[in-house]
């Protein structure tokens, strides 16, 4: 007798509405000394259909904090609505901008209150601290975070991670002899990082294009630098005297 | 009279049609320290006078902000206030949440004036006992209103409630005419006259004790803001220049002394102190 072959054997299967669905796209932060980047692509997709090629997915928390959100849409674009109610609660006590560290505790315990039916979402933070110095923090579905200095996530997150861990820690390469790697690169050369590791994975992930968002924050008292004539770069700031937010978009291809 | 019997419960008319819990209500507002507004055509203001319990006191907070478009000044039981501001906050935020747009002012204030009536009709619950003067800003432009215990909502051109807030009124009632077509500095300047009516004998309004509450655009002494608009709450230092610019007590319409920016007052009649 012969034992029968698993696959073509009948057993019983659950049909259960999926609440979940992943929309692609991909989102990067770069944290500099008294700077912070964050990127993403601006295309919505479901498995082969692209949704939307504009659909935000970076936004602006207040003048030194930004959230990017990636994974599934609705929650994503959910979540972040319910972060700034927060922040306004906040803004309502306290009567000024909750601290960027302070958000980063905030998101990991709304993510967390949901631990038994997650927000879908790989959130990145970036923006200014307290101190003045350039931050990123990174979070799983639940509420795991770390502060560090650079985070790409979403479909290409398995493209962009290594170029960042090789051009931002200079992981896997000698610097030229009698010279040592920066410990903190300047703005220009971050704007370059980030376009050049979106257009290249716009090149090999389908899920990947359309256009590029950047919001660039800076601390206070920091100029741009030589940067203020960049094609489209847009102010967001709306407090006297603290920290500065930009903004700025790039096309993408669209294939 | 038949007061005291009909007095204690809420749910018990007098002889008279009246509810004396309300009313005793609209005496815990009228023992507040004074709150004053106004509006114009552009901007709508609020003024208070804030009181302390002595020198070694800090000043109690007259004003909150509810949205970036709605500000309350509060007359009355602050611990009360708290709680209605608190309201006013997760309604504003819950309207631009469901219909992505800030919440109109008339339903703002209608919503804690049906919240505050259904106090006056239940068994065993107490009226709020604080009134708020209200300004805000939506499509139709800059408003004002009062809200009361009694679950009563009205919108004015200028209104003050609060201790000795007739005098207020009087000098408001002398002048409104000429508040719809004012600048900024100059409504400002109205409201502080009219809030020095309040004030007792010796007293005085300073950078300690006076408030003062703005929505509309930015003015000249204020450095640029944004969003345009935005309800903005002015206290100590920044409330000096205005306090520079009000003509002085018990003198003769002389020409007022002006602040470098700002335009010449208009000619104005005797600003009388109350006795």
């Amino acid at each position: 007798m012969t034992i029968p072959d698993m696959d073509s054997v009948a057993h019983p299967q659950e049909r259960r509405f999926n609440p979940y669905t992943e929309n692609g796209g991909t989102i990067l932060a770069i944290a500099g000394a008294d700077f912070s980047v964050i990127a993403g692509d601006t295309r919505q997709s479901e498995g082969y259909s692209i949704q939307t090629r504009y659909a935000p997915k970076v936004f602006r928390l207040t003048d030194r904090a930004v959230l990017a959100v990636n994974g599934f849409a609705a929650d994503g674009n959910m979540f972040v609505k319910k972060v700034k109610q927060r922040l306004e609660w906040y803004r309502h006590a306290h009567a000024k901008d909750m601290p960027l560290r302070a958000i980063a505790r905030l998101i990991q315990t709304m993510l967390y209150g949901r631990r038994f039916f997650p927000y879908y979402v790989y959130n990145i933070l970036g923006g200014v601290e307290e101190d003045g110095t350039g931050a990123v923090y990174s979070f799983d579905p639940v509420g795991s975070y770390e502060r560090e200095a650079c985070r790409a996530a979403g479909a290409a997150q398995s493209l962009v991670q290594p170029f960042l861990d090789n051009q931002i820690y200079f992981k896997n390469q000698q610097a030229a002899p009698g010279t040592s790697h920066p410990s903190h690169l300047p703005l220009e050369t971050v704007l370059s990082i980030v376009i050049d590791s979106f257009t290249s994975a716009t090149e090999r992930h389908i899920e990947v294009g359309d256009g590029l968002e950047i919001f660039i924050a800076l601390a206070k008292g920091r100029t741009l630098q030589g940067m203020e004539s960049i094609r489209g770069l847009q102010e967001l700031t709306v407090t006297e005297d603290g920290e500065r937010l930009f903004v700025m978009r790039r096309d993408l291809k669209k294939d | 009279m038949f007061r005291n019997t009909y007095d204690s419960d809420n749910t018990v008319f007098s002889p008279q049609g009246r509810l004396h819990q309300v009313e005793y209500a609209l005496e815990a507002v009228k023992q507040g320290s004074a709150a004053v507004g106004l509006r114009s055509k552009t901007h709508a203001i609020l003024l208070a006078l804030k009181r302390s319990t002595g020198e070694l006191a800090s000043y109690q907070q007259k004003m909150f902000r509810i949205d970036d478009h709605v500000g309350i000044a509060i007359a009355g039981l602050t611990s009360d206030a708290r709680v209605l501001s608190n309201f006013m906050r997760q309604q504003a935020m819950g309207e631009r949440m469901m219909f992505n747009r800030p919440m109109p002012v008339n339903r703002l204030v209608s919503s804690i004036a049906d919240k505050a009536q259904v106090n006056t009709q239940e068994y065993g619950r107490r009226p709020y006992g604080v009134g708020f003067l209200v300004i805000g800003q939506d499509q139709s432009g800059p408003h004002l209103f009062e809200f009361s215990p009694s679950g009563n909502s009205y919108e004015y051109y200028a209104m003050s409630i609060g201790a000795r807030s007739q005098s207020a009124k009087t000098y408001l009632e002398k002048h409104y005419e000429s508040f719809a077509d004012c600048n900024l500095e100059d409504l400002i300047r109205h409201g502080l006259h009219a809030l020095r009516e309040t004030l007792q004998q010796d007293k005085e309004l300073n950078v300690n004790n006076t408030s003062v509450g703005i929505i509309g655009p930015v003015g000249q002494h204020e450095k640029p803001i944004s969003p345009l608009g935005s309800f903005r709450i002015l206290e100590g230092d920044n409330v000096e220049v205005y306090l520079q610019s009000m003509e002085k007590k018990e003198e003769a319409p002389a020409p007022a002394s002006v602040p470098d920016a700002a335009p010449a007052p208009t000619a104005d009649e005797d600003v009388q102190m109350s006795g």
